[in-house]
């Protein structure tokens, strides 16, 4: 699959951590990101933001995938999807609160990821992607006829609860402030998965899987425990984005979605650590403040898609740590 | 080293500068406007049932109300795309930003996504494109009005009436999904109550069936007068287009869909659609007073398209609410939308489109609704002249009587 191999003909500077593992640059990076988020809420729609952070983490878990194991997964929104669902259900029905709801969300999303990526990781390249793919359809399936997800209409009014019983959800920005945390941990755990030995094992396995063998990793174990983890954070953004609009819908299961986060890994830079976060962004602006453009979204953004893969094949994240010649 | 760290803080500043400044900022509402929107299916299979004609007639009836009224009235729209988190988004940014009233909303899934926003803001929610009838069930809202026709009325005339009218044996085509499954229980209940018999259904797997010629088969196998459609959209198209080409009408079978409006007839063309059973609460050439309102609307509309029952369901709808907002000042409207909901409630529904109706305490619009057959070519004087009344249902009869609801604002 398309790895990032890309970078090797770059001389990256200041290659040597700074700080927690981050390069002097990402260091830079990360707190300008945590101003955005800082600040982000007095400037622009929380909930708009929310969106953005939900699907940001979605594409993170996602590029854990194929930006460090060189494994395309074509069914997360199963994974995200079904999170959604379990959030909404045991926060709707079982009137559990928003931390475990969303902690269940994960765990069964990861759970899933499991089972699917047991059978998935035996098979490289296209049939791998087609693998996922079709378990992820027959996801999908299961939620159209299933009875707790409400088939066409969705788990609605999704109540957000109280955050360890004292901070009130309903409010935007109390709401905004938990999402924006759950994203700055997923992100700093991908960042910190990626770094450990544990990262290093699977980075190796993108680059040369025999060689990895040969050295004595089960690789397949490896593949395994990275699906999961990918799976799970995917559908702790799940469970999060079905608190912050109060609906769990077929939408978040169907494989558009799966494409959806594979073009917003593209946009901002397959094996970034930010990269998924610009290409959410630019993704979600996109359909936010485009939408009355109707179906010309779609069309926009295949333009968009064509444009990366043919001029900016590192992503917008990876064209410009290329140009500053620093990781990002 | 210093030259690359200044390269990566411009960088991102410039990047910074342009994500905060491109999005627009929080709108303020202004005092003395109404603002309405028009949400509903701007490029998808629902485009010529509401869509852009739908925002036209509902600008038509903000004009004609005028702005003379101490108060202006404007309107805006947005494109669902069939999607519930899409609506539901919309309703949500919407209300936050100074939208008062949210219209049209059609595709049960959306349409129940934005009732709970509606409720959790206190603003208004007409819904005039949307078939659930749970709108005003189990999840009626004192905020939602539930405008020109549901699932319930949409399975009372035709299953009630088609067996009135003769068509007493019927075999069901059904999606298998919620929706196809309510469809079906509803009209055979109706089916059974009327005296006729269900010979049986078939299940097709939703949504991914586009050949129906075994189903078709099957239904015609079974020898039933009536085959019903409990299928919505394409799939109805599909059905129809490949049971006239199997000749099934023109053997004496009448075909009954369930959920149809008169755009999917004018798509499908009269050889099609000919002899097809439907029910709608407006048809333009209904009578003086729906010609008239037809003839007067028509010119602004795309495509010359005729007003049907979604379209002119958003002008009267639009025209009501802003009855109330006048009635009780602009402020005291603004202030809550249950209160102009109560007030909607309380003032009779009167207007060209539809003539006199009321609006009940679940939110249910009362109308009477009519049974059509589409006309075969020859019968049919030019275009949108498509279909010939069967059988009129008063407004009293309908509809869900309020103590089958299941509404819980009733209870109390």
């Amino acid at each position: 699959m398309a790895a990032p191999g890309g970078f090797s003909g770059t001389d990256f500077r200041n290659e040597e951590a700074y700080f927690l593992g981050f390069t002097q640059a990402q260091v830079i990076a990360f707190v300008l990101l945590i101003a955005l988020l800082a600040i982000g809420p007095f400037f622009l729609y929380p909930v708009f933001l929310m969106k953005l952070l939900c699907f940001a983490l979605f594409a993170c878990a996602f590029n854990l995938l194929i930006g460090y194991v060189g494994l395309l997964s074509f069914g997360h929104a199963a994974y995200f999807g079904m999170g959604g669902y379990i959030t909404g259900y045991t926060a709707k029905m079982w009137g559990l609160p928003p931390e475990l709801s969303i902690l269940l969300g994960g765990a069964v999303g990861a759970a899933l990821g499991l089972v699917i990526g047991w059978i998935a990781i035996r098979r490289q390249g296209i049939y791998f992607a087609m693998i996922t793919l079709a378990f992820a359809q027959m996801v999908y399936f299961f939620c159209v006829q299933a009875r707790f997800t409400g088939g066409e209409d969705g788990i609605q009014s999704i109540p957000r609860g109280h955050f360890l019983g004292i901070v009130d959800l309903s409010r935007d920005m109390n709401m905004y402030w938990l999402t924006a945390g759950v994203f700055v941990v997923g992100f700093l755990l991908i960042h910190r998965i990626v770094h450990s030995p544990f990262g290093m094992v699977l980075k190796s396995i993108r680059e040369n899987e025999p060689r990895a063998t040969s050295l004595g990793y089960r690789t397949d174990d490896y593949k395994l425990m990275a699906f999961v983890l990918s799976a799970g954070l995917a559908g702790v953004a799940g469970g999060l984005k079905s608190l912050v609009f109060g609906i769990a819908t077929l939408t978040d299961v169907f494989w558009t979605m799966s494409g959806e986060v594979v073009l917003m890994s593209l946009v901002g830079g397959l094996g970034t650590i930010f990269g998924p976060f610009v290409g959410a962004a630019v993704i979600i602006t996109m359909q936010n403040y485009l939408a009355e453009f109707g179906a010309w979204v779609t069309v926009i953004q295949g333009v968009i898609f064509v444009l990366c893969v043919l001029a900016f094949r590192r992503g917008l994240v990876g064209e410009i740590g290329n140009w500053l010649r620093v990781r990002l | 080293m210093s030259r690359i760290q200044r390269r990566a803080v411009l960088a991102a500043a410039a990047g910074a500068a342009t994500f905060g400044a491109a999005p627009a900022r929080r709108a303020r509402a202004q005092a003395n406007t109404i603002k309405i929107g028009v949400m509903n299916d701007q490029s998808g299979p629902y485009r010529d049932i509401g869509g852009p004609n739908g925002v036209i007639l509902a600008q038509i009836a903000a004009q004609e109300f005028g702005n003379n009224r101490g108060f202006n009235v404007e309107v805006v729209s947005a494109d669902h795309q069939n999607r519930p988190d899409v609506g539901a988004n919309i309703a949500r940014q919407w209300y936050d930003q100074g939208v008062d009233m949210i219209l049209d909303v059609p595709t049960s899934s959306v349409g129940l996504a934005v009732n709970s926003v509606a409720r959790e803001k206190n603003k208004v929610y007409i819904n005039v494109g949307a078939a659930t009838a749970d709108l005003t069930g189990p999840q009626c809202s004192p905020n939602t009005a539930h405008w020109v026709y549901d699932t319930y009325m949409l399975a009372k005339s035709t299953g009630g009436a088609m067996v009135r009218a003769g068509g007493d044996s019927w075999f069901f085509i059904t999606a298998d999904y919620a929706f196809g499954h309510a469809l079906e229980r509803d009209t055979s209940t109706f089916v059974r109550s009327n005296g006729g018999r269900v010979m049986g259904s078939v299940r097709y797997p939703f949504p991914a069936t586009s050949d129906f010629s075994a189903f078709l088969v099957q239904a015609q196998a079974s020898r039933a007068k009536v085959i019903g459609f409990a299928n919505a959209g394409a799939d109805t198209i599909n059905c129809i287009k490949q049971a006239a080409e199997f000749g099934i009408t023109r053997r004496g079978t009448k075909l009954a869909a369930l959920l149809m409006f008169i755009a999917d007839v004018h798509a499908l063309g009269l050889e099609s659609a000919q002899g097809l059973v439907m029910t709608e609460s407006f048809y333009w050439d209904l009578d003086d007073r729906t010609r008239a309102f037809s003839r007067r609307v028509q010119p602004r509309l795309n495509n010359r398209a005729m007003p049907n029952m979604v379209t002119a369901g958003n002008y009267s709808g639009t025209l009501h609410y802003l009855k109330a907002v006048a009635d009780m000042g602009v402020a005291a409207s603004k202030a809550s939308g249950i209160e102009t909901m109560n007030r909607m409630k309380r003032l009779p529904v009167e207007d060209e489109a539809f003539g006199r109706g009321t609006l009940r305490e679940d939110g249910r619009m009362l109308i009477p609704s009519y049974l059509f057959e589409v006309k075969t070519p020859a019968e049919s004087r030019g275009p949108w002249d498509y279909l010939k009344l069967l059988q009129t249902t008063p407004a009293d009869e309908a509809w869900r009587p309020l103590s089958e609801g299941n509404c819980p604002l009733i209870r109390s």
